[in-house]
């Protein structure tokens, strides 16, 4: 009924002139609800998991290459940063206070339930096609031409097109896979792999990593490009214009109720 | 959009999804029940980290019940072995010291059939084992080292722990200093009260004369200057009951991660 109706109502005056693709698409969600619930409980965690990481760093801000590392043994680098023991020298002069119980425990609690997320998300994209309608580029983009004006347009800081509201861009996709099948499955692994009971199991997950500090770092470097992914994620929803991306990721509909009637 | 059509499917929704939680929170029900007779849940289970807690320390029950830590080659044996700082010995620990702790004891009592007070020559003349671990500290530094002592599953067999047994406490010298592990760390071939390091005594720094080394969970699980084990089938009497002073000091009691 609404599709018909809509179909029927004159464009306003005001639409750009490629939203006559739009009103078709209005009776769906731009995003499911699935990705839409999936989106904000992996946002929580993740930044659980940011903020408890955090505090489990600081504890002991160096980091090692190898199997083992301690304050007497040399260091890869530093963080230039206070601690929150006093093992570490960091010429602070001061100890933050200890907040590693609470930060542990929320740690892997918001890990258990990101990866479960996560699972049923992939698993999901399988049977939805969202994996190939949204997230594999489709075969005419895959051109350098293509990922070119895709990325000078991103560099120029362009606003992106109405069309864009409705599907991810090249370079989104490829980000968004980036993030889905390599940086998460990473930091999971090296994650694990600082797990004393886990490796005794699987030992190969450390061994291949080339020690259990080598995984404590890479583990950190990871965490970083997660957040540098964030952070762009973040400020290309400004770009793009912030309540129309979030009112897509909340309700499903980029348009407000009344750009839509 | 509001038809009676789209209303009769959010009715229909709104059945099944009311059926599927239903049957959601009877699926967990059933499976907390399980869970707790096979011994899936720790301690800790209550509280807003429960749900992360039960499932890793469940996993890991499942998963690596039997399995043995990572032994390294001599090679690999940290030179020198990091010791971290404990706080000044008491003058009761400083007494044993003075004598060369020739008169320490390890009192083993509880659930057991023949409750034992141990001296470290009657542990030593016990078959030793000795292995290359790492040990990690939750902070995020590690060492390698060789352990030696006696498993702590032959000293519960001399004492004869009854079967109903399912938690080891271990206590300290230092006050407030206490964990406990489940039999199935308990039994483990690799859980060791060490008496020796590198070929050598253990020494004060890292727990001498007695440390209960448990390789597949991080540092505070193992407690140095061992001086009494009581086995129980509860945890209860202890603390806040949650099973070790690290849990009571916020600490996740299971620390396999």
């Amino acid at each position: 009924m609404a599709r018909i109706e809509s179909a029927q109502v004159p464009l306003p005056t005001c639409a750009p002139s490629s939203a006559a693709s739009v009103p078709a698409a209005t009776a769906h969600p731009r995003h499911s609800a699935l990705v839409r619930i999936t989106h904000w409980i992996t946002t929580l965690c993740f930044l659980a998991l940011l903020v408890t990481g955090f505090e489990i760093v600081i504890s002991h801000p160096r980091f090692y290459w190898g199997e083992t590392g301690n304050v007497r043994t040399p260091a890869l680098f530093q963080i230039p940063i206070p601690a929150s023991r006093h093992l570490v020298q960091t010429g602070y002069g001061y100890v933050l206070p200890d907040q590693n119980g609470w930060s542990r425990y929320l740690h892997f609690q918001a890990a258990w339930i990101a990866v479960l997320t996560g699972l049923l998300y992939v698993i999901s994209m399988l049977f939805t096609g969202h994996l190939r309608k949204d997230l594999l580029p489709n075969r005419s983009d895959l051109s350098w031409r293509s990922f070119s004006t895709t990325l000078a347009s991103h560099l120029r800081f362009a606003k992106p097109s109405q069309q864009e509201a409705w599907s991810y861009n090249l370079l989104q996709r490829l980000s968004y896979l980036f993030v889905i099948f390599v940086l998460f499955p990473s930091v999971i692994w090296t994650g694990l792999a600082m797990s004393p009971a886990f490796v005794s199991a699987f030992p190969a997950t450390v061994n291949l990593l080339g020690g259990q500090q080598s995984a404590r770092t890479l583990h950190f470097f990871v965490s970083l490009a997660l957040l540098l992914f964030l952070l762009v994620h973040v400020g290309m929803i400004f770009l793009a214009g912030f309540s129309s991306r979030m009112r897509a990721m909340i309700s499903g509909q980029p348009l407000t109720h009344k750009e839509r009637t | 959009m509001t038809n009676p059509a789209s209303r009769k499917l959010s009715r229909r929704k709104l059945i099944v999804g009311g059926l599927a939680a239903t049957a959601g929170v009877a699926g967990l029900g059933v499976a907390a029940r399980i869970a707790q007779k096979y011994g899936l849940v720790p301690p800790d289970h209550g509280g807003i980290y429960g749900l992360g807690e039960t499932l890793t320390y469940a996993s890991q029950r499942l998963l690596t019940r039997h399995s043995l830590a990572r032994e390294f080659p001599k090679s690999q044996i940290s030179q020198p072995p990091f010791a971290n700082e404990v706080e000044p010995p008491s003058d009761q620990f400083k007494r044993f010291q003075a004598g060369h702790f020739a008169d320490w004891r390890l009192d083993v009592d509880g659930m057991v059939a023949r409750p034992t007070s141990f001296s470290l020559d009657q542990l030593k003349s016990y078959p030793s084992q000795s292995q290359i671990t790492m040990l990690q500290c939750e902070e995020g530094w590690s060492y390698i080292a060789e352990w030696i002592g006696v498993p702590l599953s032959h000293v519960l067999d001399v004492v004869g722990a009854l079967p109903q047994a399912r938690y080891v406490f271990y206590f300290s010298i230092e006050p407030d200093t206490w964990e406990t592990i489940d039999m199935a760390e308990a039994l483990h071939p690799q859980t060791l009260l060490t008496y020796g390091m590198n070929g050598d005594e253990l020494p004060v720094g890292h727990g001498g004369p007695l440390r209960l080394r448990v390789p597949r969970q991080v540092g505070y699980k193992n407690v140095k200057f061992i001086n009494h084990l009581t086995v129980s089938d509860n945890l209860k009497g202890f603390g806040k009951g949650l099973g070790s002073a690290s849990a009571d000091a916020g600490y996740a009691w299971y620390a396999g991660i």
